[in-house]
This record gives structure tokens, C-alpha cells and sequence, in this order.
């Protein structure tokens, strides 16, 4: 068995193992959580938040030192740096309550702010007799390299509670996600619940700064919900998928980067990650960009193809030179610019659907029907075929065009 | 302040003061336009770029760092704006799937490329090294005279000064034209000012500030540096023409009392070590950042729309 | 089979010889002419294929319900969003060479009104193209400025920042700097909208001076009971074009209820005999 298939299957060690379980269940509750960020636009709040532990993993170390341990208690500095998270993130809404400045001014200044004070303290660490090895930078990027049994421990713990709270909390953040007002109508306190949604992802952070670490962790917040928004438009279906695609990340790039040196875990989960969301962006049946530019060409080819034959039927002149082009490639005009018999009788049946849909105007008069009229629309999508019967009785007999 | 501090303190003072100000200066206009972290997310894809230049050119130069660096950041600026549109996604989310994963990207090849024997470590790249950019030839300030001393600054200093006068000028020259699209977008382009490529020449000048800056003070203290200066300058005044100046004086501001206080402040405290000078920065400028927030004297918003006023 | 298609008379539906001409066709010199203008946001029409041709010497106006294209109809025309196809005449020349004749007022709400500037700051702005990037806002300029603003009744207002503004002294702001402009051509979107009585007066005021001097204008409105007696020409859209011309011709029960439906024009149609009946 190759590295990879074995750290797939589990075979790879108890570290590996812990690791690859840890990671999936991290990679669900980041996925399922980023999820409730995302749809309240508030995704790089999470950025911030990820930043501002770096300075609590510093304090910690300082206090755990100072009161004679050796501070390397990962329980320890991830309380640590859960502290100046909820910092920051009362830091952030003070500045935008209080101030003029808006949320992403008060985030990127957390944000940095934090981070420095932070890199100040691991400085102050590396002088310390006890911190020459502490390896706090680990932190940055994550390491699963030298892992103790008991990390990963915490590491499983800590993803299946945040699964498990993510599970408990899904319907109020749900509706604040999706419409806050009627949530605070409805007797939300939504102040509470964003809260609560905020200590969610702080949660998730602390868990994730051993293994992705608190520059990446926030791709493991944004990037499985923004993939997972391209495969359906159900609320309740982005925070499952949103799960999976974080799930499977972790545990692919778990296994991944146990079955081969030097391919630090983090990274690439977030790869892994971000693999999925590029196929998701572009193959995605409706909302993908394959999609979407098939959609728009078609759009495109259908409203110059109609203002062509508008104008054909209308006896005006054609300026557009792509309407002109498109016409004569559907052999409706010739390339000198006279119209052919088939480009007459296009022209002739979308002249009679536009008297047919005078008729329909003057009978049916309500605004719902009007938008309708937007010059695409068939009216055969409108009407039924003994409504249009009735406009082209009320019409009378049909013009001739092209018919004797 | 004689021999010793021209020697060891001057070059890194300066660099730290031009730094800020190159990044102020862009800074304010992200801020207005509401586009703050799109300082985050450069500050974030310089990491990738250097490594991929590292890996084209085989060679640790500034020069095709800084190419690779501000070629990184025009790609994610790019991708962020694509995939914004393309997937109709909310900017911070666009924002956060492209810097992170080519963040993540770049540490990866960094791991698996063969880098270990040159300088270039993530570490390095997060938090900047601004204290060992000193002047070595320098016997005092008469070497501000001397030409074989002058020859031997830090060419760091040289690179952030030129990037420096760069973006003064741009801001100079463009400065109508950044005032109006950042205000209102649709007269702009209704007068025939090319707006979106106002606001794209804003983000590659703001990304050409970062990555000089980058190299002296690291990449994640940039972001502070493009935000704190110009919030903080924000509540000070209602004249963008004003802020503009505070900003560039909470930016030097920010860069002297940072640089002193991590290499005097520990020995203040009867420590023996100075610590990080780029961290001391960031956490200056956000001392400065908070004490407008509680005293500047246009902190808070104006009730817009109120009954007519006489 | 198709080259060889007869000339049949019996064929009414294309042009007389069945020639479809060429894109050197242009429409006359009126300040403002759209030809088969076509807007969508994603793949639904805002606006389809309208034809519209403003003329000289006349305050007109644009009207259409909610979501009918109006707003979208102005900024298309001016380039501030994308067209998917159709042409834009000004003054009988494509938009691109009669910039400096159109002066615009976008619709308040458009901006940040937060913004670190000052009145006299904004109503600069409208100087910005004579001005160019690096060119000197001379005295005369400056005075110019002052005096667009105080035709609009702000002349006291012009170190004022612009957040500490009512909504009907920001419209007012707006409309100062779109006479700095000096165009031959207003265009305004919704100038009334959310400004007070004294304001909407003001406004009108200044734009019938406008008329009189010679100048067109077209403005996007949304208030009925007031089209007689602001404007002379109406263009009434609800995504494609319904009805253009004099107010007289135009604002027919027919066309009302083809712009805004059955009962919604009923409603309008109430409205406008209001006026009239106390007019």
C-alpha cells in the first residue's frame, strides 16, 4: 500500500490517525459554522479573530512560565488565545458601534494590531531561558509534526464538540444568517445569537491553530461555505454541504500530508480545499461560470437575434454590426444586407407576437403581466393557446405576410 | 544620538517611517472606498509571489521578489474580482478563498522546493527583520557626506525610498481623480474618468507599497500600516486633503515611537533583549487608532439626512 | 435558394426594397437619442431594445414604475453601466466625443455621504474634466463654483461638510455641481426624491432657467401628479418603450395603463384628475 492509501484508511499510525479523524471533524464544524459567517457577510470578521490568538498563545506562555510550569500546555495556550480572540471580536464591534470607521477598517486594524502585538510577545518569549524551545511559531502556520497523543486528543474532542454545537445551534443562526430582521421579530435576541455564532468560529480557531494555524485557519471557515453555495440554493443544505466539503478537506489533506515529507498539514488542507471550490466554480450546474457563460452567450444570441428581427418587421434600419452578423450567419439576412425568405417569416411571426401581445396588454391589465412584457418572453409561456386564439380573433384576420 | 545611533538606528527609523507612509498614503483611499482588506489580502499573497519568483529567477535578488511579489498581488486582485462576479460571492468571502489558498500554496512549494539553504522562511516573511537593517560603514552623521559610506546604506532603504516618492507622486497626480471615484463612482464615469482603472492603479500602488514595505517590517504588519494610519487620521478631520496629512504623521509617528520603544522599552523594564520593532509598529499605530476612536474630534458619524439646518 | 429570395411587394414586413441598411445610419442631432438600447442584469432585460429620442430645448422626463428600467435607462445611456447592445447619440455624435456637454446628477443615495469633503469640494468635482488632472482651479473657477451654488440657494453652505447636509441640501449640492459642469445637456435621476417641498421648488426653478437658456433636460421621476407641470416631453418605459412625446399626447389612460398596469394606473390616473380638477 502506498503512504497515502494507508493514511486513507487509517494505517498510518496512531498520530496520523488522530490527526485525519481531528482534522475531518474540524474541517466539518469550520465548514458548517464559516457557513453562518458567510451568509451574514461577515466572512473576514473570522480573519481577524484567527489573528487576534496569537497574542493570547504569548500571554499564556508568559503566565503558564511565570507560574513555574513549562508552558507548553496546548489546553493551556489555546485558552490563552481564545481570550484575546473575544478581544479582538469586542474590539471590532466597539469600533464599529462607536465610531464612523466601518466593520473592514475595524477588522484589518484588529487584525494587524493584534498580530504585532503578538509577534512582540513571541520576541519577548525567545528571550526567555524557558522559551528558546517553546515553538509557539508553530501557531502560525500549524505543525502536526512532533504532535503529542494528548494534542490530538484535543484536537478530536475539541472538532466534535464544535460539530456537536454547530448541530444544537443550526435553527436560530440559520435565521439570523438568513434574515435577522425576522428573527428579531420573531423574539430572537440577535445580538446574542451573533455572538454566540462568533464564539462558534472562535471555537473552531482555537481548535484549528495546532493543525492548519491562524493564517490559514480562516480558509477552512470561508472556503467550504462559498464552495458549497455554488451546488444549491437551500439554506439548510449550504450548512451540510458546507460540513462535507470542510470534512472531506480535512481528512484528504490529513492523509495527504501524512503519506509524504515536508507537506505540512495546514496548507494543505487548505489546497485540498480549494481544489474542490475551483471545480465547484466552474462545473457547477446553475450558479458555476461554465454555466454562466453558456447562459449569457445564449442570452446575448437571443436579444440581438430579437431586436434584429424587431427591426426587420418594423422596417428599421440595423445598426448593431454583431446583430447583423448573428442574422446573417442564421441566414435570416444575406451579407449584402437584404433580408432572405426565412429571415421574413422569422421577422413576420415576431411582428404578429408583438400585436398579439398589444392584445393581451389591453385585456389583461395588471403590473404582474406587464413585466412579463420585457420582449423576450414567448407568449406562448404567458397565455394558453385559446387565450392567444382570442387576442388573434380580436386582431382579426392575420396581415398578409408572406403568405397570399 | 551620535556615532552609534546613525550606525545601528537611522537606516531602520527610516525605512520604518517610509514604510508607513508609502502604505498611509493608499491606505486612506481603501479606507473610503470601503476596500480595507484588500490591504490583508496583498499584505498575504506577497508570501507566494516572492517564493514563485524565488523558484523562476534561482536567485535571492529584491529585484525579481519585488516582481514577483507585485505580480502575486495583481493575480489575486484579479481572481478576487472574478470570482466575486463569476460566482456572485460577497467580496470579504472572495477575498478570504483567494489570499488564503495562495498563501497556502506558496508555503507548500516552500516546503517542497530546495529553499533551505537560502534565506527565506515564512517566519522571516511574516514578521520582517527591520532591526538588522543597519548601516555598518556609518561613523557618524558626517556619513551623510561621505560617499564610500553612502554607497554601502541598505538597499532596502534605497528600494522604499524610491517606492516612497513613487506613490507621493502618484497620489499627487492622480489625487482628482482618486477623490472622485472613490466619492461618487458613477459621475466619475459620467465625466469619462476611467473608474475602474483608478481603483485598479490604486490597488497595484498599494500592493508595489507593500511588498517594499514588506521586506523591512514583514507582510502581516503591513495590513496595520495600510489601516491604522488613515482610521485613526479619519476621525480626525472632515477635509480628505487633511487626513491625508495626518495620516502620514500617525505613519511616522507610528514608525519612530514603535522602532524606540522595542529596542529602549525592554531595557525601561530591566529586560536585556529589544523586541520586535515591526510588531512594536503595528501596536503603536494601534495605540494611536485607539485614542482617536475615544478623543478625535470627528469620531463619530453625522446624523446624514437630518431636517433642514439653517 | 436565400440570395435569390424575391423582391415579393406582397412582403410588408421588410424595408421597401428589403434592404437592411448599414451601421452609418445616424439619428438626428436632438441633445439626447438612444437606439435600440438593451440592459440586463443577469439574464432578464431591465431595459430591451428601446429606441428613445429626447429633443432640444425641453425638460423631459421619464417615468415608469418601480423596477420598470428608468434609472437603469440614464446610466446605460451615460456608460455607467454596461449596455448589451444599442447605441447612444449626443448632440447627433457618439457619447464618447460629447462627454463635456452632458452634466449629471446621480441619485443622492448613490454615494457615501460620510465622505471627508466639503460642499465646495463636491460642486469642484463638476469642474474636474475642464480642469484635467494637474490644471489650476483658478479664482475665476472658484467663483465660478460659488456662484452654481448659490443659484441653488447654498451659497453660505460651502465650508460645510457634506454628512452634516439635509437630503434636500445634498440634492441641491448635487444639482450645484452639475451646473458647474456647464453642459448642454441635464441629466438627472430621481431629483426629487426625498427632498423637501422648498427644495423640489428650488430644484425646478433652476431647471426651468436651464430650459429657457437654450439647454435640455431629462430627469427620472417617479411622481405623476407633478409631470404637467414640470415637463413637456415624456418618455414612459416598463422595460421596453411605451409611449413618447408631449405631455398632452403622451400621459393617455391607455398609455398609463400600459406603463403601470390596470389597477396601479387607475390609482395614478385618480391622481393626476386630482390636479387637473384643482388646477
Amino acid at each position: 500500500m502506498t503512504p497515502f492509501v494507508e493514511a486513507l484508511f487509517l494505517q498510518a499510525g496512531y498520530n496520523a490517525t488522530l490527526v485525519a479523524i481531528g482534522a475531518a471533524l474540524l474541517g466539518f464544524a469550520a465548514g458548517s459554522s464559516g457557513t453562518f459567517l458567510f451568509l451574514r457577510k461577515r466572512a473576514l470578521v473570522s480573519d481577524a479573530v484567527a489573528h487576534a490568538t496569537l497574542p493570547g498563545v504569548g500571554l499564556a506562555f508568559i503566565v503558564m512560565v511565570s507560574l513555574g510550569g513549562d508552558g507548553r500546555s496546548l489546553v493551556g495556550l489555546l485558552a490563552g488565545s481564545a481570550v484575546t480572540a473575544w478581544v479582538g471580536l469586542l474590539v471590532i464591534e466597539w469600533i464599529t458601534r462607536r465610531t464612523r470607521l466601518a466593520e473592514d477598517a475595524a477588522i484589518g486594524a484588529v487584525l494587524g494590531v493584534f498580530f504585532g502585538v503578538g509577534i512582540v510577545l513571541l520576541t519577548v518569549i525567545q528571550t526567555m531561558s524557558a522559551g528558546r524551545q517553546a515553538g509557539l511559531e508553530s501557531f502560525l502556520l500549524g505543525s502536526t509534526a512532533g504532535m503529542l497523543f494528548q494534542d490530538g486528543v484535543v484536537i478530536a474532542v475539541g472538532g466534535s464538540f464544535a460539530v456537536f454545537a454547530t448541530w444544537l445551534m443550526r435553527r436560530p443562526m440559520t435565521l439570523v444568517a438568513f434574515d435577522s430582521d425576522y428573527a428579531a421579530a420573531t423574539g430572537y435576541d440577535v445580538r446574542r445569537i451573533d455572538l454566540l455564532m462568533m464564539g462558534l468560529v472562535m471555537g473552531v480557531t482555537v481548535i484549528g491553530l495546532k493543525l492548519v494555524g491562524l493564517i490559514l485557519i480562516v480558509a477552512m471557515l470561508i472556503i467550504p461555505a462559498v464552495t458549497a453555495r455554488f451546488w444549491t440554493e437551500r439554506s439548510s443544505r449550504v450548512i451540510w454541504i458546507a460540513g462535507g466539503v470542510g470534512g472531506m478537506a480535512g481528512y484528504l489533506g490529513a492523509a495527504l500530508s501524512a503519506s509524504a515529507p515536508a507537506l505540512p498539514t495546514g496548507p494543505i488542507i487548505v489546497l485540498v480545499a480549494a481544489a474542490i471550490f475551483v471545480v465547484s466554480l466552474l462545473f457547477a450546474p446553475v450558479r458555476g461560470v461554465l454555466a454562466a457563460i453558456l447562459r449569457h452567450r445564449r442570452f446575448q444570441v437571443q436579444v440581438h437575434r430579437r431586436q434584429g428581427l424587431l427591426a426587420l418587421a418594423a422596417k428599421h434600419p440595423i445598426r448593431e454590426a454583431y446583430t447583423l452578423r448573428l442574422l446573417v450567419r442564421e441566414g435570416l439576412v444575406r451579407p449584402d444586407g437584404v433580408s432572405t425568405a426565412a429571415g421574413r417569416a422569422q421577422a413576420a411571426k415576431v411582428a404578429r407576437d408583438e400585436r398579439r401581445w398589444d392584445a393581451a396588454r389591453e385585456i389583461h391589465q395588471d403590473a404582474g403581466l406587464t413585466g412579463r412584457y420585457d420582449g423576450l418572453t414567448p407568449i406562448e409561456e404567458v397565455f394558453t393557446s385559446d387565450e392567444i386564439a382570442e387576442f388573434d380573433r380580436l386582431l382579426g384576420p392575420p396581415v398578409a405576410v408572406g403568405e397570399a | 544620538m551620535g556615532a552609534e545611533f546613525v550606525q545601528f538606528s537611522l537606516t531602520p527609523i527610516l525605512i520604518g517611517v517610509l514604510s508607513a507612509i508609502a502604505c498611509a498614503l493608499p491606505g486612506n483611499f481603501l479606507i473610503l472606498r470601503r476596500q480595507a482588506l484588500i490591504g490583508d489580502a496583498i499584505s498575504h499573497v506577497v508570501l507566494p509571489g516572492i517564493v514563485v519568483a524565488f523558484l523562476v529567477s534561482g536567485v535571492v535578488a529584491a529585484i525579481p521578489m519585488l516582481l514577483g511579489a507585485a505580480g502575486a498581488a495583481i493575480v489575486a486582485v484579479v481572481l478576487i474580482e472574478t470570482i466575486k462576479r463569476l460566482g456572485k460571492i460577497e467580496p470579504g468571502a472572495s477575498m478570504g478563498v483567494v489570499f488564503t489558498t495562495m498563501f497556502a500554496a506558496g508555503v507548500v512549494i516552500l516546503e517542497k522546493s530546495d529553499t533551505s539553504r537560502v534565506h527565506l522562511d515564512v517566519e522571516h516573511a511574516l514578521m520582517g527583520n527591520l532591526e538588522t537593517l543597519i548601516w555598518l560603514r556609518a561613523e557618524g552623521w558626517h556619513s551623510l557626506f561621505d560617499p564610500a559610506a553612502l554607497a554601502s546604506l541598505p538597499d532596502e532603504l534605497i528600494r522604499i525610498a524610491v517606492v516612497c516618492v513613487i506613490v507621493v507622486v502618484l497620489t499627487l497626480v492622480f489625487w482628482r481623480w482618486l477623490k472622485i471615484a472613490t466619492f461618487d463612482e458613477g459621475f466619475a464615469q459620467a465625466l469619462g474618468i476611467p473608474s475602474a482603472g483608478v481603483g485598479f492603479g490604486l490597488v497595484v500602488t498599494a500592493a508595489v507599497a507593500a511588498v517594499a514595505a514588506f521586506e523591512a517590517v514583514g507582510s502581516i504588519i503591513v495590513i496595520a500600516m495600510f489601516i491604522c494610519p488613515p482610521a485613526a487620521a479619519r476621525l480626525m478631520t472632515n477635509r480628505l486633503e487633511l487626513q491625508i496629512w495626518w495620516s502620514a504623521a500617525f505613519a511616522t509617528i507610528s514608525a519612530v515611537l514603535g522602532y524606540v520603544f522595542a529596542g529602549y522599552g525592554p531595557l525601561w523594564f530591566g529586560g536585556q533583549n529589544a523586541v520586535s520593532a515591526a510588531g512594536m509598529i503595528a501596536a503603536v499605530s494601534g495605540g494611536i487608532l485607539g485614542l482617536a476612536c475615544l478623543y478625535g474630534p470627528h469620531r463619530s458619524r453625522v446624523g446624514v439626512g437630518r431636517e433642514e439646518a439653517t | 435558394m436565400e440570395t435569390q429570395a424575391p423582391r415579393s411587394r406582397r412582403l410588408t414586413i421588410a424595408a421597401e426594397d428589403g434592404r437592411v441598411s448599414g451601421p452609418e445610419d445616424v439619428p438626428s442631432d436632438a441633445p439626447l437619442a438612444l437606439r435600440g438600447l438593451t440592459v440586463s442584469y443577469s439574464e432578464k432585460p431591465a431595459v430591451f431594445s428601446v429606441d428613445a429620442t429626447f429633443p432640444a430645448n425641453s425638460m423631459s422626463t421619464i417615468i415608469g414604475p418601480n423596477g420598470a428600467g428608468k434609472s437603469t435607462l440614464l446610466k446605460a445611456a451615460l456608460g455607467v453601466i454596461p449596455r448589451l447592445s444599442g447605441e447612444v447619440f449626443v448632440f447627433g455624435s457618439p457619447i464618447e466625443n460629447a462627454r463635456n456637454r452632458i452634466a449629471y446628477v446621480p441619485q443622492r443615495a448613490s454615494v457615501d455621504w460620510d465622505f471627508p469633503a466639503t460642499v465646495m469640494d463636491v460642486v469642484q468635482m463638476g469642474l474636474y474634466r475642464k480642469v484635467g488632472l494637474l490644471g489650476r482651479l483658478s479664482g475665476q473657477l472658484t467663483t465660478r463654483a460659488q456662484d452654481c451654488l448659490d443659484r441653488v440657494g447654498m451659497a453660505d453652505f460651502s465650508h460645510r461638510q457634506i454628512g452634516q447636509l439635509s437630503g434636500g441640501q445634498q440634492q441641491r449640492v448635487f444639482l450645484a455641481r452639475a451646473l458647474a459642469q456647464d453642459a448642454d445637456l441635464y441629466l438627472l435621476d430621481e431629483p426629487f426624491a426625498g427632498v423637501d417641498a422648498a427644495t423640489e421648488r428650488a430644484i425646478i426653478d433652476v431647471l426651468k432657467l436651464l430650459k429657457s437658456g437654450g439647454k435640455a433636460v431629462v430627469a427620472v421621476h417617479h411622481d405623476l401628479s407633478t409631470v404637467r407641470e414640470y415637463f413637456d416631453h415624456v418618455f414612459m418605459i416598463n422595460v421596453r418603450r411605451i409611449a413618447e412625446g408631449t405631455v398632452n399626447t403622451c400621459l393617455t389612460t391607455k398609455n398609463l395603463q400600459a406603463t403601470y398596469g390596470g389597477r396601479l394606473a387607475a390609482a395614478h390616473l385618480a391622481q393626476l384628475a386630482v390636479v387637473e380638477g384643482a388646477g
